[in-house]
């Protein structure tokens, strides 16, 4: 009989902060796991990470994994991030954040960090609603379908998030699902490998209540259509426009190389002649007592 | 008709009431209840009204801030950082003169993240123009809406009305509600006349830049109109008790306070525990009364020294505090004390901050301690272990 990897242990407030708040069933615990496990495979050290989160389910996440953690307002957690990145460069930064954190109370620092190109890593938990709150219809709640504050059908249009990071100037998007959890980790991995603004997107379930008001089932099968509806990149193309009627595409859909913001920084302050941010460090007394 | 219902409900159902044009709101915990009943009854057709659940509260403060100036009735609800952050936009929304009515669920503000009951969010924004009330619950919530409305598209007054109410306490908590009828509302509260607004045959310009000539006259005027609003709000009041019957105060209203050589003062729902404690301390013999303030903004300081000059002590007991100076409500007091030969004994206590019980045990402490002699911002009920 199989036994679980506790490799994740390392990374987690286990005996600190569990039971977690999320609902039985809910896809961001498969999430984080994924994250934890890609960060194991890197093998990095939790002192070197510094994770950011928002407000709402996703931004728990930031309450039970063991690395230095900001707990932010709502929606700032890539501003703040962008502010721990300029200090520590060094750092990997890691924001968590949901649909509504990220890209409606959020969305301004979103395209703003991928207009940057900064060097974050942000995990994108897309459950379609405000789970935290109720249910609300949020920036990629699908047309016509239910919300709390929807009770007839959303009319507005979800965003659709791989164009909004291209279009805005990321380095790298990949999307998976929490049915897809290895996929997920490896995605996850590449996502932590790049250099750049980096977005994984994560397709996950609030049955709880976005399922319950769109009747679409149980956590169980709601993973499962997951399964069915998502079609990997790599195959997309070898499939006809009928054949992906209703499907959505997962797998690494953005890789591209255009220089980082750090470095970019660091660069412009060698043309001018001045201390980079790496001598800085090393020489400032205050940036070594804040160290110690 | 009376319906045993949350208060959030309530409001919502004062909300239709009132007939709104455009309801703007983004979800915050303990606020969200509010506007999802009523986004169920625009979907309904039971208020005519346009819905939107926008991207932020930025956005939400900025709607209603729009449709107010091309003359709609508007309405927005929210709390802590969802206030916080409509910020820039509620002193705007002021400046504008546009009687647009938010309900405010109180609730502290972070960090450390809370969700739970306070003022500081309410006191964070009281220097921005808007009249405040606070209800006590959730019937004076209910009709603080049509008074609301009322008060603040009184054309001479043309300001903004925030309606605070305790988040949870009140908003979560189910109670019999007299709800008002459509034709009775429809007779307390006329249809929406903006004294001014965006009108193509009549054109006007909003929010222009007042250079150092003018901008100076304009707060002037925005103080003038805050201060002439105080007989308009005790009108609205005695308005409301002649047609409905109920009677909450005007600014403020007081609680067996004749003989009374001790006066509790507060805001919100905490009036309620404050007045059974007030009943027992009086079974025992103690000469204890109460004093609400309803009117934070403008605040009713002369009306609260008449109130307050046959007393030996006062007790504040304030839900928020200037960090790094001291109770707000205290020092408004003692500041509209100062102006008067009125010298009571003041004492100044924080309670319930973040949410924490104020049962009616603390209150007979705070009255002992205030008994024995004169006290100065005291957290009530804090961990002192935790903070050594």
């Amino acid at each position: 009989m199989a036994v679980p990897s506790t490799i994740i242990y390392q990374y987690l407030r286990s005996k600190k902060k569990f039971p977690h708040v999320w609902c039985p069933g809910c896809g961001i615990g498969i999430t984080m796991g994924a994250l934890l496990r890609a960060l194991a495979d890197l093998e990095v050290d939790k002192n070197d990470v510094a994770m950011v989160a928002g407000i709402g389910c996703t931004g728990r996440m930031s309450v039970y994994c063991d690395f230095h953690t900001l707990h932010t307002t709502h929606g700032r957690a890539l501003a703040f991030a962008t502010g721990v990145k300029l200090a520590k460069p060094n750092m990997r930064v890691i924001a968590v954040s949901g649909d509504g954190d990220a890209l409606a109370i959020g969305g301004n620092h979103f395209i703003h960090a991928a207009r940057r190109n900064i060097d974050i890593t942000l995990i994108l938990v897309n459950n379609k609603t405000y789970g935290m709150t109720g249910g609300q219809y949020s920036p990629t709640t699908p047309s016509g379908k239910f919300g709390s504050t929807a009770p007839y059908g959303n009319v507005e249009y979800p965003f659709d998030v791989f164009e909004l990071a291209k279009g805005a100037g990321a380095n790298y998007f990949a999307r998976g699902t929490v049915y897809h959890a290895t996929l997920l980790q490896v995605l996850m991995k590449k996502a932590l490998e790049k250099k750049g603004f980096s977005v994984v997107e994560v397709i996950s379930n609030c049955h709880t209540l976005y399922g319950r008001l769109n009747r679409e089932g149980s956590a169980v099968k709601m993973i499962e259509w997951m399964n069915e509806n998502a079609v990997n990149v790599k195959v997309a193309s070898k499939k006809t426009p009928e054949e992906l009627e209703g499907k959505f595409l997962i797998g690494e859909m953005l890789n591209i190389d255009r220089p980082e913001y750090c470095e970019r920084y660091e660069q412009l302050i060698e043309r001018l002649g001045g201390k980079s941010k790496a001598q800085n460090e090393a020489r400032s007394p205050q940036h070594e007592a804040v160290e110690q | 008709m009376r319906k045993f219902i949350e208060g959030s409900m309530a409001v919502a159902e004062a909300v239709k009431l009132c007939r709104p044009h455009v309801i703007s709101a983004y979800p915050i915990t303990p606020q969200t209840h509010i506007v999802e009943h009523l986004s169920q009854m625009v979907a309904d057709g039971e208020v005519n009204a346009q819905f939107i659940n926008v991207e932020s509260e930025f956005g939400a403060a900025s709607v209603v801030l729009g449709a107010s100036a091309a003359g709609g009735r508007a309405f927005s609800a929210t709390t802590s950082q969802g206030l916080l952050l409509m910020g820039e936009v509620i002193f705007n929304i002021a400046g504008l003169r546009l009687p647009v009515v938010i309900t405010v669920a109180n609730r502290s503000i972070s960090a450390p993240i809370n969700i739970w009951n306070d003022h500081s969010d309410a006191m964070a924004i009281r220097d921005a123009g808007w009249i405040m009330l606070f209800a006590e619950d959730n019937q004076e919530a209910h009709d603080m809406h049509l008074q609301a409305y009322k008060i603040g598209e009184t054309p001479e007054i043309s300001l903004p009305v925030m309606i605070n109410m305790d988040g949870f306490i009140l908003t979560h908590a189910f109670e019999g509600v007299d709800v008002i009828s459509q034709e009775e509302a429809d007779s307390f509260l006329p249809p929406f006349k903006p004294a001014v607004h965006l009108d193509v045959k009549n054109p006007v310009t909003m929010g222009v830049l007042a250079e150092p000539q003018w901008y100076m006259e304009a707060r002037c005027r925005m103080q003038e109109a805050l201060y002439e609003s105080r007989p308009v709000i005790k009108q609205a009041a005695r308005d409301f008790k002649g047609k409905f019957g109920r009677w909450y105060g005007d600014v403020i209203d007081t609680y067996r306070i004749d003989g009374a050589e001790t006066v509790f003062v507060a805001m919100g729902s905490l009036i309620g525990t404050l007045k059974d404690a007030v009943d027992d301390l009086r079974g025992k013999g103690e000469k204890v009364g109460l004093l609400k303030i309803r009117c934070f903004r403008p605040f009713p300081g002369q009306e609260i020294a008449e109130a307050l000059k046959n007393t030996r002590r006062v007790a504040i007991m304030e839900k928020a505090f200037s960090l790094g100076a001291s109770g707000i409500l205290g020092d408004e007091i003692k500041a509209a004390l100062y102006a008067t030969p009125y010298r009571p004994e003041i004492s100044t206590f924080f309670i319930g901050l973040g949410g924490r019980d104020i049962p009616k045990s603390s209150i007979v402490n705070v009255y002992n301690q205030v008994k024995a002699k004169q006290q100065n911002n005291v957290f009530v009920d804090l961990k002192t272990e935790l903070v050594k």
